[in-house]
């Protein structure tokens, strides 16, 4: 009988920690996929960040690294030099990368490190208890935005991909999202050109991809979906914002 | 190059090439930027890696992949560049990773200014960042010695897969002196298999990481480092000694200083009083060996002399353990004191009560 399911060969067999609803799961088997289809798992060395993803080290079936808070780009660079024939990518969630690791991510980028990252953004520090995240939208309730935010007190949402395309070293930053069979498709295919990228040394690449947080959001899993739809995506709309072939580098 | 003249800040790099490090990552800061114009020279012509780092936070994590990865791996900084790696060291120790940091000490606290200092001192041995730790921690006192301790100290980072800390001043990175580069250094460093280099055909995966969310877990994982600190205590304990067979009065100081230190004891013995030195070359560990010596010897009265407040005169203190006195004299925010000053200090050393901590 022909095997039409399987998990990837780039995720281990240990069960995911994630809440029930969370898309983390989602998203790592995305990545697993690629690595899988694109052969490179035994040249990869994964990076992993602190939050809701800090096991990752323990889910991506190759060598992995746990980074401090938001220095995974820094980690990944340092790894990148030592072995430049490897394939290394970092894994990041919003108050890793858009928080504390702004430096880091922003300077990966203009070096045109030849890393890849996937930034997940489900706008709210997820580990720590639903605190207010770079990327939480105005109005929304956290548990230090009781009252929701408030720009005058808490300033507006980072767009991250729109602001890593403006940085040359950047040659693919897409955002996408994972709310729907059909965006999950459109996910994986955004990753596999980020890697892709990556393995023909053209320069930095990233992929944000919009994640839902029942738990710290307060609702059910479909209702997350909804919410990720509704309210995130008009903020932070999907697509490529740079890519080597259409991008803002050959606008000149 | 056989022998040559050079500044303290190029033999950090100089030494470091010579023990086989290939890869740099650094941030400029006032006084050691030497260590990177030099390697950002060098490397390249080595076939190695010179990277100038948006921070020193980012600066000691890229040195953390790069150790994680296998290299030999340096970094350098100065005072305010060095606080801003503690959390860095902290995941390198706690990940059991090799890495070299420089530290040429300037006049703090605060932005300070960058004129030779020792203020440094209990970041460096006491731990610096959060958790229990050590780093090892090496003082070279001439340009000379900094080539030879670079080489010290890869090889016990990679030895005991711990961070060394070189710590320096302002005045060893500034000076110019002849070194003798003899030999081609080395060629090649231990093979790591706990690195990330991929898998490649390795059946098991290897994983850099410091987290133990278990307690049970993380207490074996403290114990096993402190397992390992006991032995680089027994093992490593370096200093270097001057006059102290029949010394009555023993002076204490490290790095540049001692070299101040050692003229005043010639100039104490020039005046009848018998003056030795114990120079600890390496502060973590702390060389307790050296004071259960002269103690048996003729020691009968200790003087600290640092570029601070008085920090090793702590774990000086700790060694003699009150069975001599030990006074202490110093001149911190960048000040170098005289052999005179010194002199006169020691001419008010007693033989009965410590002399506090005043400067």
């Amino acid at each position: 009988m022909a095997t039409v399911f399987e998990r990837p060969r780039a995720l281990t067999d240990k069960p995911f920690h994630y809440c029930p609803g969370c898309t983390h799961g989602i998203i790592h088997r995305l990545v697993a996929e690629v690595v899988d289809e694109l052969g490179v798992r035994e040249q990869t060395v994964g990076v992993g960040p602190v939050g809701c993803s800090v096991f990752v080290y323990e889910y991506f079936n190759c060598d992995m690294v746990q980074a401090a808070h938001g220095r995974a780009p820094a980690v990944a660079t340092g790894i990148k030099r030592v072995h430049p024939d490897r394939f290394v990518f970092t894994y990041q969630g919003d108050g890793d990368l858009a928080a504390i690791g702004t430096a880091e991510i922003v300077h990966a980028a203009a070096r045109g490190e030849l890393i890849s990252t996937i930034f997940v953004n489900n706008a709210i520090f997820g580990m720590t208890g639903g605190q207010m995240a770079p990327t939480t939208l105005i109005g929304q309730k956290t548990t230090t935005t009781p009252f929701g935010r408030d720009v005058r007190a808490n300033g507006f949402p980072l767009r991250v991909a729109e602001m890593l395309s403006t940085v040359e070293g950047a040659v693919y930053v897409a955002r996408v999202s994972v709310h729907s069979p059909v965006h999950v498709a459109r996910a994986r295919k955004a990753i596999r050109k980020a890697f892709e990228i990556q393995l023909q040394g053209l320069g930095f690449s990233l992929v944000e991809v919009l994640s839902t947080c029942p738990t710290n959001w307060g609702m059910t899993p479909v209702e997350a979906l909804k919410w990720l739809e509704t309210k995130m995506i008009p903020y932070y709309p999907l697509g490529e914002f740079c890519t080597p072939g259409t991008g803002r580098q050959d606008n000149d | 190059m056989p022998r040559t003249l050079m500044k303290g800040n190029e033999a950090f790099g100089e030494g470091a090439i010579r023990a086989g490090c290939r890869h740099f990552f650094g941030y400029p800061i006032t006084p050691q930027s030497e260590v990177p114009h030099y390697l950002a020279k060098r490397l390249p012509e080595c076939g190695g890696v010179f990277l100038q780092a948006e921070s020193e936070t980012a600066s000691i994590n890229m040195a953390y992949g790069a150790a994680a990865a296998g290299a030999r791996v340096l970094t350098s900084s100065s005072s305010p560049g060095i606080s801003l790696m503690q959390e860095g060291l902290s995941y390198l120790v706690g990940s059991e990773l090799p890495c070299v940091v420089v530290n040429v000490m300037r006049g703090g606290p605060g932005l300070g200014n960058i004129a030779p200092a020792q203020a440094d001192y209990y970041q460096a041995v006491k731990g610096g960042g959060h958790g229990d730790y050590r780093v090892m921690v090496l003082a070279p006192a001439s340009v000379q010695e900094i080539i030879e301790l670079m080489e010290t100290a890869f090889e016990l980072a990679d030895q005991y897969r711990n961070p060394v800390m070189v710590l320096g001043d302002g005045i060893l990175g500034q000076m110019m002196e002849p070194v003798d580069l003899d030999g081609e250094g080395i060629s090649s460093i231990p093979s790591k298999p706990w690195a990330v280099t991929g898998t490649q055909g390795r059946t098991t995966r290897n994983i850099v990481n410091s987290m133990c969310i278990v307690p049970e877990e993380n207490e074996a994982a403290n114990l096993r480092l402190a397992n390992k600190y006991n032995k680089i205590r027994q093992n490593e304990q370096r200093w270097e000694e001057y006059l102290v067979n029949d010394a009555e009065v023993i002076l204490v100081a490290f790095g540049t200083l001692a070299r101040v230190v050692k003229a005043v004891a010639d100039r104490a013995r020039d005046e009848g009083i018998r003056a030795g030195v114990i120079r600890p070359v390496t502060l973590w560990p702390f060389p307790d060996q050296a004071f259960e010596k002269v103690i048996k010897f003729a020691a009968k009265r200790f003087l600290v002399v640092e570029l601070n407040l008085g920090q090793m005169l702590e774990d000086v203190r700790l060694a003699v353990n009150g069975r001599r006195p030990v006074h202490f004299y110093g001149r911190p925010g960048g000040v170098v004191p005289t052999v005179r000053e010194v002199m006169e200090r020691l001419k008010q050393t007693s033989e009965v009560t410590d002399g506090g901590d005043r400067i």
